[in-house]
């Protein structure tokens, strides 16, 4: 199991071809109170880059870039009812969906997790 | 992100103060402002059930001065629609500036000193602090000769909020109990000269604490040590404002958008709305005679979908009839609440609207305001 993260906050986690795709804690940090989030749809697929979901803060709404390509293959449904799991649990409880990756050496333009602490540091 | 540095961007006298504190700043108005300090949910509660301090030395405060009262009531009352004239010492107006078409040109406080408390002919506004620049020129050019404006830019500004706002108050200055919703009075706070106006923008009981720049940390400090206050941002000084169904300059109302049809009637003294007699009055007079187009509604969407401004409002057949100027989440409606403005025949009460974020449609319902009810402590006659 490897996690990447992309410049714009976002991280992978995989396990064989499918990923589990959340924001980080810096950018949860960033970003506040989270009170709603818009998921894919089961199926849907991306291209890496694309805008694939939305994470709404009291403040502010910022879309979520799909780090690499692929097809959803589940969704986080407890976000529906409790969007802040985002803020106190993002690398775990607080994922947003998982994907199977349609590419995976599009993972090695990603960031590994010392060049990600780097990064925002 | 605006961290303050720019030599540009000015801070208040209470800059140090937010730093230390942990809050995040943001470039608002030319001003380096925390946008929150443990998150906005969490100041955002603390105000509905105890008492926040907020930093709002960015707004304007001006004093208009005149020969004598009636001079600058009569210079006001052609500036804005207010009633000062009625205006009685140590009390204040919420009110309008109008442009020559009835647009709002900014929306500011008026206060009337207590008597022996300032200067003969003195009246104070407090304006958005966008907007005070241009404000100062707008009243200097039309105002007739021996009335002036200065802005106040060695005072500060905080506004304590919360229902235990007059209980820490109290422990300070007896004008806590005294005073009642938009009454003023000057006093000493552990030394320090501070006006005491009880007002505010988020619904609550509270205060707003005018006091020398010089003052304003020892002030901040004083109120800050009682455990009853913890610090706000301007993130939950939005969130509660809308809450309250307040209006915010330059999303709910700007200079293309009439009083009459913002839902502002109440800013325009009862008297002057048969007289006129102020810049803008034909238009607002011939709004209340001959009625609206659009209308300032409340919107309470279903589901958690934050509706923002600038968030289409459509039809059955998808055509735009409205828009949203202000919207989100908010922690104690725990619901998406929005305010925007609609064709007046489409705006009834309970009437099903439609609002599209990011293309797809959010069924709301349009709702009295406020979404949160007002707790100001009111004078009983």
């Amino acid at each position: 199991m490897t996690t990447r993260y992309t410049p714009d906050h976002e991280y992978i986690r995989t396990e064989g071809r499918i990923g589990t795709v959340g924001i980080s804690n810096y950018a949860q940090e960033q970003l506040g109170d989270i009170v709603f989030v818009e998921l894919p749809s089961v199926g849907t697929a991306f291209k890496k880059g694309d805008e694939v979901a939305v994470v709404e803060s009291v403040k502010a709404a910022s879309e979520i870039y799909a780090p690499v390509s692929g097809t959803v293959t589940e969704i986080n449904e407890a976000l529906n009812d409790d969007p802040g799991l985002v803020n106190s649990d993002p690398a775990g409880s607080g994922w947003l969906f998982k994907l199977e990756l349609s590419d995976d050496g599009e993972l090695d333009g990603l960031l590994n997790e010392a060049a990600y602490a780097e990064s925002i540091a | 992100m605006a961290q303050g540095s720019d030599a540009n961007i000015r801070k208040t006298a209470l800059f140090d103060r937010h730093v230390a504190a942990g809050a995040r700043m943001v470039e608002f108005a030319g001003y380096s402002l925390p946008i929150q300090y443990a998150g906005i949910v969490a100041e955002h509660q603390h105000t509905r059930e105890a008492a926040s301090l907020f930093d709002v030395s960015h707004m304007g405060q001006i004093v208009a001065k005149g020969p004598d009262h009636e001079a600058t009531v009569a210079a006001l009352e052609y500036l804005t629609p207010a009633d000062l004239s009625a205006l009685a010492a140590g009390e204040m107006r919420y009110t309008v500036l109008l442009n020559e078409r009835g647009g709002i040109e900014d929306d500011l406080m008026i206060t009337r000193p207590a008597a022996g408390e300032a200067p003969e002919g003195e009246l104070w506004l407090v304006v958005n602090a966008g907007r005070k620049h241009h404000d100062l020129a707008l009243l200097r050019a039309n105002a007739p000769e021996g009335i002036t404006f200065d802005l106040r830019d060695e005072l500060s500004l905080l506004a304590l909020q919360g229902p235990k706002a007059a209980e820490v108050l109290a422990k300070h200055t007896d004008l806590a109990g005294r005073l009642t919703f938009m009454q003023t009075g000057r006093s000493a706070i552990n030394g320090i000269p501070v006006q005491v106006s009880r007002a505010g923008y988020t619904g609550e009981d509270g205060f707003e604490l005018s006091a020398a720049n010089g003052d304003a940390p020892a002030l901040f400090d004083l109120l800050m040590a009682d455990p009853l206050v913890a610090p706000a941002g301007l993130g939950a000084r939005d969130s509660l404002r809308l809450e309250a169904g307040l209006c915010l300059y330059g999303h709910d109302m700007d200079d293309t958008i009439d009083p009459v049809s913002a839902g502002l009637i109440f800013a325009i003294g009862k008297c002057r709305r048969a007289e006129g007699g102020f810049i803008g009055a034909e238009t607002v007079l011939q709004r209340i005679a001959e009625g609206i187009d659009e209308t300032r509604v409340g919107i309470r969407f279903e589901g958690r979908q934050p509706v923002r401004e600038g968030a289409q409002l459509v039809d059955a057949s998808g055509t735009a009839i409205g828009r949203i100027t202000s919207g989100s989440f908010t922690p104690t409606a725990q619901a998406s609440i929005a305010i925007g403005y609609l064709p007046k025949n489409l705006a009834q009460q309970g009437a099903d609207v439609t609002a599209l974020v990011r293309g797809k449609p959010v069924a709301g319902t349009i709702v009295r305001m406020p979404f949160v009810a007002h707790r100001y402590i009111r004078k009983t006659a």
